[in-house]
């Protein structure tokens, strides 16, 4: 689209010039001050990222623990092997996936139904917009810490109140970090809370592209609502919709703060990025955590390619070019 | 399209508001509830404080905990700015040839900062750590600044090529046809057209850096001492070390009142610029 956009714009007072050579010349500068332009930050991303990855593929290949002198031996993918062979990472793995598949949902839902509210309020349209952008702002450990003492049973008022509205049926004093699947609820919940509103925006981005006419028509037609929705403005957004929630899954896959903080991966709640950061920091198993490093990158990368090929997202046309 | 909402349906949209508004501001609320519990009654489980205490705020500014808290605020406020410029600067140049400019590999540009965005940070911190460890870079502030630019960078390209893309070129053309370098058209009639972009832009990633946790936890360990730039540790990773008056006791209403702290300014940042910072996360990331 750009290149359509451009061509003449840029051609334009270059053809008011006249002769060719000096045409090429023009051409020429404009390229050279492109690549100058560009370089410094596309040198600064690939030093800051790629020359690490390649550090952590090379790193991965041996046994190296900083506290043992002796190690640092090459020891081909043994490390690899361990790894993928131990239940504790394939653990991780349906942690991390869990934990996307249900906060993306949920986001997804949430998301939708808030974009829609936002799309056509009229009374408290400013206010909304902005207090929906403080979850966005607010840091996540900070997220993480509110949602720890709201669920504690020491401190927190939630097991309380769902004693109340239950008439006493929930135990006032139940240990939500104590058990797997109330734990992973807790994590789940500072998740949805935090980045639910970063989705609502890009969906109701999306939403303003539908065209107003489909949907009048369809109404006159005398489609309901749901009808609506899934027929005329889901399909329409399509585009959005899949970018925000491709960003969203790489995002929640990759989760770690939350956990750190809730739980330090107790209760079997150990994701990937929590396992990496425990092999490397508490335990100096550089190697080891260098493979659990390559290893995650490995799981964005399917992520990503299995949204492309199943869900033909285009990224580089809905971002950016 | 929306002109024609009827008063019925803009009532209900209205009630729809309100759990939207409990939704967000009930954390919130209860973040800053304990943070002014005084006393033994931040056990109490009551949302709303009943016994009203600046105690948590004076244990973290002036009491046991001041030179933890302060030296890391200062660090995050010090990296995430610097963090934030080199981000913003490196992304201006690079956004304007893009969005404006015609040279092959354009698209690896855009491509990479895609990557490195979708690039887990925690892949990165074994490598960092190791590297960093063995040139002293760790617990530095450049040690922390140069991985934050894997934060700020990608999301500045793209906000502002997406910007910039809006910018009326004409009066770059105009400049050009009147005998300015391309350098000269840039500084003189683009950068004051593209500041408000450039200052959204700018909100954005210092909101990205921020909120990072995963390089401030693994490349620091100390906020050093106030104004010695000994130490890198940001106020997040500085949370999780908090003690409580005894080992005993939690240190809720200290972290509670830090993390009201860290909040303050990117709530007033919200505040005044909501719009554009609306604008700022969708421009770019939706395109028809």
């Amino acid at each position: 689209m750009s290149v359509a956009v451009e061509k003449p714009a840029g051609a334009a007072p270059a053809h008011a010039k006249g002769p060719k050579p000096r045409l090429s010349d023009r051409a020429r500068q404009e390229r050279w001050l492109g690549w100058k332009l560009t370089a410094p930050a596309l040198i600064v991303m690939l030093a800051v990222v790629a020359y690490p990855i390649i550090n952590a593929i090379y790193l991965s290949l041996f046994n190296k623990r900083i506290t043992d002198p002796h190690s640092g031996n090459f020891i081909w993918f043994r490390n690899y092997k361990v790894i993928l062979t131990d239940s504790l990472w394939w653990h991780a793995v349906v942690v991390s996936t869990l934990i996307m598949v249900i906060t993306v949902v949920i986001e997804f839902v949430l998301g939708m139904a808030l974009a829609m509210v936002m799309n056509k309020i009229v009374i408290p349209r400013r206010t909304l917009r902005t207090i929906v952008l403080i979850p966005y702002s607010i840091i996540t450990v900070v997220s993480a810490y509110g949602w720890q003492y709201a669920f504690a049973p020491t401190s927190g008022y939630i097991s309380k109140w769902l004693h109340t509205i239950s008439f006493g049926a929930f135990n006032e004093n139940y240990d939500w970090f104590g058990h797997h699947w109330s734990a992973l609820i807790a994590i789940m919940a500072s998740e949805v809370w935090k980045t639910t509103p970063f989705m609502s925006l890009l969906l109701l981005a999306g939403l303003a592209q539908v065209p107003g006419e489909l949907q009048e028509a369809a109404e006159v037609d005398g489609a309901t609502f749901w009808e609506r929705l899934r027929r005329v403005t889901l399909p329409s957004m399509k585009a959005a919709i899949l970018v925000a929630v491709l960003f969203r899954a790489l995002d929640a896959f990759r989760i770690f703060d939350n956990i750190f903080i809730m739980t330090k991966g107790s209760q079997d709640t150990t994701s990937v990025g929590v396992l990496a950061y425990d092999q490397t920091i508490t335990r100096s198993e550089v190697g080891l955590g260098s493979a659990i490093s390559v290893l995650l990158f490995v799981c964005v990368v399917i992520i990503t390619f299995i949204f492309i090929k199943v869900f033909r997202t285009d990224l580089s046309r809905v971002r950016g070019d | 399209m929306a002109a024609e909402i009827s008063p019925k349906a803009k009532a209900w949209l209205a009630v729809a508001a309100v759990p939207i508004i409990l939704y967000t501001l009930l954390p919130i609320g209860w973040i800053l509830s304990l943070s002014l519990k005084g006393g033994t009654s931040i056990t109490d489980r009551n949302y709303f404080p009943r016994h009203w205490s600046w105690d948590s705020y004076k244990y973290i500014f002036t009491g046991p905990a001041h030179n933890l808290f302060v030296p890391a605020l200062i660090n995050s406020i010090g990296i995430c700015l610097i963090a934030t410029i080199i981000g913003v600067a490196l992304s201006a140049f690079a956004a304007y040839g893009i969005a404006r400019l015609d040279f092959p590999g354009k698209r690896l540009i855009l491509n990479t900062a895609l990557l490195t965005a979708f690039f887990p940070a925690i892949s990165l911190v074994t490598p960092l750590f190791n590297v960093w460890r063995s040139v002293h870079l760790y617990n530095t502030w450049i040690g922390m600044i140069i991985p934050y630019l894997v934060l700020t960078l990608p999301i500045s390209i793209w906000t502002l090529t997406a910007f910039f893309r809006q910018i009326p070129w004409e009066m770059e053309q105009a400049a050009q046809v009147d005998g300015a370098t391309s350098w000269q058209a840039f500084r003189k009639v683009v950068l004051p057209l593209a500041a408000p972009g450039v200052f959204t832009t700018a909100i954005i990633s210092f909101f990205t850096a921020w909120n990072d946790f995963v390089f401030a936890t693994s490349l620091s360990s100390t906020p050093g001492k106030a104004w010695h730039f000994d130490g890198a540790q940001t106020v997040p990773a500085a949370l999780s070390y908090f003690t409580g008056k005894s080992n005993f006791i939690p240190p809720t209403g200290f972290v509670a009142a830090a993390a009201v702290i860290v909040t303050i300014p990117v709530v007033i940042l919200v505040l005044f610029f909501q719009k554009r910072i609306v604008a700022g996360l969708t421009a770019g990331a939706v395109k028809g």
